[in-house]
């Protein structure tokens, strides 16, 4: 029988090794699996390539992995919040590399790399610094750069609500990038509030299909990141 | 010090919204161009997209009313409309670059005589590079307007022959909204269309780093 649901955070992320690439979904708070990320925290491993469209706030969640100086490498659009000095403090300090992405490129790319697509053309950053280095070709009398797909080894999502098959359905804004990352991860592992018995989820209305995703974990009531900023909350 | 010559922010954005038809699909940047939602003309109605996956995005919730996964790019709590739909990113991004929105008002750093957009960066040396949505958004919608002050806070035109900070996208501004007026970006370069209450060509020229060109008189 197919299950995907693992009884522990610290045993879902426990495969995730030194080196490793993580897709992490949200935007700002909206979609930040807190609950995974502290617990990659605890599993320890470094030198981690993360792809996000942000780099966290406060000292929780995303933040708290790059201050505990476990990301070598961050791959997002925008690394700036408006209460948080972490990112901006290790990078000015040469201790993090940033890799900055407009934001449809990085979903796009993200995208592509699920979908086995390894490159694409897009308009976006066309004549400024961030296409310097990369292909330019043009299209009928419109020039575009070439961009190439992501992928990762693993994916750490929050998701709604979800099956043991894996299928998923999101809340709201909190949905962005975390379809994407489903396809891209190697082993995709989410955090649901709620898991149901198959064939209780709609097909209409799945907006992740199963076969994306390899692990699903119940954390009944996940964090929200502005809640802990607001109370001081630092990790660990 | 704060010049009383000129529309207000606020004044600003109200001066746009009366620029955008009815049926309009569009996405407003951080900063005055959120504040033209509060001013839609009696009979028109407009839908707004925000790049992080809705459109029909409505005004901020009351106190106390608020979630925290009902976000804007802005990363402000907001409502959703009746009508209002969901999606993830690449769907999001699809529609901006694939043309599907109307129109998309961003703010600006610089923009200069030929419709270059700067607004991401100041290129400062300890600044930290953040680029969001907006090299997509001015890749992609159809009409780009800059609504923005004539000026720096420390009064060095915002308008200008060429750009000297990164650009965002080349040649991308149609339109220019400012407190003191309303420029078009043409071939043969910016064009007063509208100068505000109590203020003449010469004043705004003054105060501009490229050549404007006079409203052409109305036929």
């Amino acid at each position: 029988m197919i299950d995907k649901t693992v009884p522990s955070v610290a045993q879902a992320v426990q495969g995730i090794h030194d080196g490793a690439t993580v897709m992490i979904g949200g935007f700002g708070e909206a979609g930040s699996p807190i609950e995974l990320i502290h617990s990659l925290i605890d599993q320890g491993a470094s030198n981690l390539t993360v792809i996000n469209n942000n780099t966290g706030s406060g000292e929780v969640g995303l933040a708290a992995l790059i201050k505990a100086g476990r990301v070598r490498k961050m791959i997002c659009s925008y690394p700036r919040s408006q209460n948080s000095t972490v990112f901006p403090d290790l990078y000015r300090a040469g201790k993090v590399e940033l890799e900055l992405v407009p934001q449809g490129t990085l979903a796009e790319r993200i995208r592509a790399g699920g979908a086995g697509i390894p490159a694409f053309y897009t308009p976006a950053s066309v004549g400024t610094p961030l296409q310097e280095g990369k292909e330019l070709r043009s299209f009928g009398n419109q020039e575009y750069v070439l961009e190439r797909g992501l992928r990762a080894d693993y994916a750490l999502l929050k998701a709604r609500c979800a099956d043991r098959y894996g299928n998923l359905l999101y809340n709201k804004t909190a949905r962005n990038f975390s379809p994407l990352m489903a396809m891209a991860g190697g082993t995709t592992i989410v955090q649901v509030a709620e898991i149901v018995e198959a064939g209780e989820l709609d097909p209409e209305a799945v907006i992740t299909p199963g076969i994306f995703v390899q692990q699903v974990i119940r954390i009944p009531n996940p964090a929200h990141e502005s809640d802990l900023v607001r109370q001081g909350v630092i990790y660990p | 010090m704060t010049s009383p010559i000129g529309l207000s922010r606020e004044e600003m954005a109200q001066r746009v919204a009366l620029d955008i038809p009815d049926g309009s699909y569009v996405n407003l940047g951080i900063g005055i161009p959120e504040l033209i939602a509060k001013f839609v003309p009696e009979g028109r109605e407009f839908i707004y997209h925000t790049e992080n996956g809705l459109l029909g995005m409505g005004p901020s919730p009351l106190e106390g009313q608020g979630e925290p996964e009902l976000i804007n790019a802005g990363k402000r709590q907001i409502t959703a409309l009746p009508g209002a739909a969901y999606f993830h990113h690449a769907d999001s991004f699809a529609m901006i670059r694939g043309g599907h929105l109307d129109l998309c008002v961003l703010g600006a750093l610089q923009v200069a005589k030929n419709g270059d957009l700067a607004n991401w960066s100041t290129g400062g040396p300890d600044a930290i590079p953040a680029v969001g949505g907006a090299m997509d958004l001015v890749a992609g919608v159809k009409q780009i307007f800059a609504v923005t002050q004539h000026c720096t806070k420390k009064g060095h035109p915002k308008l200008v022959e060429a750009c000297t900070f990164p650009l965002t996208g080349v040649g991308v501004v149609s339109r220019i909204y400012t407190d003191l007026a309303v420029i078009a970006v043409t071939p043969e370069g910016l064009r007063v269309l509208e100068l505000s209450p109590g203020v003449d060509l010469a004043y705004v020229q003054e105060r501009t780093g490229t050549e404007l060109l006079p409203s052409l008189p109305s036929s």
